[in-house]
């Protein structure tokens, strides 16, 4: 495969400058940090541009590190040029008391429920989404379920004790 | 209101602006399909909005089964994962199974045998049969034809039955190691891999004959809840449905894993996108998937290795005998189960093609025993979103058949 790095790197230097955070190979993926604010106009550059033409969400979701001091939360956006079968990563940081997040619907549908599975698990917010509901989870769980901190089983049982298992 | 004709002939509502106001004054009629609607094969809701016979809106609900895979996910060891891949797509878990293995393989970096990676084809392609044949005869009950259903089912027997003598499970399989196979594929395997190779065109020509061409079904799936090339892709969809709206997508082709690039296959692909061209794109990928098995036998049988698993002791349980006489084989025995095997730290996406679509998992390891995250692209879970869109204007039978051919699983809906 060709080295699509630097290609895309380049453009999006070009076009965001200094909003483009870090651009780095991941394996076998391109993986860009963005600031929060611009990664829609990230997106949709990538989206328009013929050189580009990511017209293809493959998959958006959240991630959770708690011990990065004011970027605990992210969005990580996989992106597609079928085309040329380009594939990239794009990344969103920010901390737990900002969670509001620029919507992708506008540029993909296919965003809606994807956004919607986001907020359900992590709690982050997409400013502008059409109808932005819990979708797996029931509507009062409360809480937010891959946050790191929410247990995976009731911590008030004391009839399991298996701690030399790692649990 | 403004009509037009659809190409059955049909009357179909147009959503045109000018006309917003006057559908407003009228008074629609809601019915709830679902949650267990007999039609729906599995469990999720979906709110109509009826102006008589006609869609003018619906409102899905999913969840219904939403078992917290991811979060599980975050505390298992890498071995464990597996059974819960099985339960995503359960109409093709083997290939969920087989994805999960090249995940982790590529994760800590194994080179798996050529023999072991064709048997693995075998294993998917079979499975991508078996997804196949339930949701194209599901079409046909749905559209009013049982006899087609029973037919294939006796096939899909016959492919569990494979599964079954490779790994003990029909259904939920649990099939394959991280590395390889879990044992040599015995002799009683290849000879029902055999028999059903021999048998099986003859059913599906049998089958093709009752819907291909059969006028009623053809009436009732043509038209029938359409999409464009261009919103599919908008919408995310891939797999099948993607191939119908006319779109050449097959992730086989484009990011081939486990020697894909070896073989001979087409992608067949539809024009509109409707229930008919879904029906079709299905049906021509069952014999491809069988082309690509006879491709794969003949390869297994010309190779002189006798591989069926890599060398990863890390992750691959040493074979009984030595666990109970050998000590290093049972401390690794020990690690395996117990999960304490350490993996390199790394992000990976890696995408299979499903029985449905683009099957990925998005793996961030930080090095400990279980993953830091897991998550499953799931096509089902993508292109869903896209059902009110695609039934509106059409009639509630018409969303029947859409749903039972956009091959929507409840189970990897709702991970």
């Amino acid at each position: 495969m060709e080295d699509i790095l630097p290609v895309i790197e380049k453009s999006l230097r070009d076009m965001f400058g200094a909003d483009i955070i870090s651009a780095e190979m991941e394996r076998d993926f391109p993986v860009f940090t963005v600031k929060k604010d611009r990664i829609i106009d990230v997106v949709k550059f990538l989206y328009d541009d013929p050189e580009m033409q990511f017209r293809f969400l493959t998959d958006l979701c959240g991630v959770h590190f708690p011990d990065n001091k004011g970027h605990e939360l992210g969005v990580i956006y996989h992106l597609h040029n079928m085309r040329r079968n380009w594939r990239i990563r794009l990344r969103i940081f920010f901390a737990l008391n900002d969670v509001s997040v620029p919507t992708l619907t506008t540029v993909f549908s296919a965003a809606n429920w994807m956004e919607r599975e986001t907020y359900d698990f992590y709690g982050i917010t997409f400013k502008g989404h059409p109808n932005l509901r819990r979708i797996l989870n029931v509507d009062d769980l409360g809480g937010f379920p891959m946050l790191k901190e929410y247990p995976l089983e009731d911590p008030t049982r004391d009839d399991k004790d298996d701690k030399f298992f790692g649990r | 209101m403004s009509q037009a004709k659809n190409q059955k002939g049909r009357v179909v509502q147009q959503n045109a602006p000018e006309t917003a106001e006057k559908l407003e004054e009228k008074e629609y009629s809601i019915l709830n399909l679902g949650p267990s609607h007999p039609a729906t094969h599995g469990v999720f809701q979906n709110i109509l909005k009826m102006d008589g016979e006609i869609i003018v809106d619906s409102e899905p609900t999913i969840g219904y089964i939403h078992r917290a895979f991811e979060k599980l996910a975050e505390r298992r060891p890498y071995n464990q994962i597996t059974p819960i891949t099985d339960r995503l797509n359960y109409c093709s878990s083997p290939i969920n199974n087989m994805g999960w293995h090249m995940t982790v393989e590529k994760l800590i970096q194994v080179e798996i045998p050529k023999r072991v990676q064709y048997m693995r084809i075998v294993i998917m392609e079979l499975s991508r049969i078996a997804d196949h044949l339930v949701c194209n005869s599901v079409i046909g009950v749905d559209a009013g034809a049982l006899t087609g259903f029973v037919y294939v089912f006796e096939e899909r027997e016959k492919i569990y039955e494979i599964f079954e003598s490779i790994c003990g499970a029909r259904l939920t399989t649990n099939i394959g190691r991280i590395g390889g196979f879990e044992r040599e594929w015995t002799d009683v395997t290849w000879a029902k891999l055999k028999k059903f190779m021999k048998e099986f065109p003859a059913v599906l020509k049998e089958f093709e004959k009752l819907l291909v061409r059969n006028r009623i079904f053809m009436d009732r799936t043509i038209g029938a809840g359409p999409i464009s090339a261009d919103r599919a892709l908008n919408y995310g969809f891939t797999g099948p449905n993607l191939r119908a709206a006319g779109v050449d997508y097959d992730v086989r082709v484009m990011n081939p894993y486990s020697s894909y690039e070896e073989f001979k296959f087409d992608i067949p692909i539809g024009t509109n996108g409707d229930t008919y061209d879904r029906f079709m794109v299905r049906e021509h990928e069952i014999w491809e998937s069988y082309s690509i098995i006879q491709q794969a036998i003949e390869k297994i049988e010309a190779s002189t290795d006798k591989a069926f698993h890599a060398n990863v002791p890390d992750f691959y349980l040493p074979p009984k005998e030595e666990v109970y006489n050998n000590m290093e084989a049972l401390i690794y025995h020990f690690k395996i189960v117990m999960g304490e095997t350490d993996v390199p730290k790394g992000e990976i996406y890696h995408a299979v093609e499903g029985g449905n679509g683009e099957l990925g998992f998005y793996l961030i390891s930080d090095g400990g025993r279980q993953p830091y995250r897991l998550h499953f692209r799931r096509p089902c879970f993508i292109y869903y979103q896209a059902y009110p869109e695609m039934i509106r204007g059409n009639m509630l039978s018409d969303a029947i058949v859409t749903m039972s051919s956009m091959n929507v699983i409840a189970g990897e809906l709702d991970a």
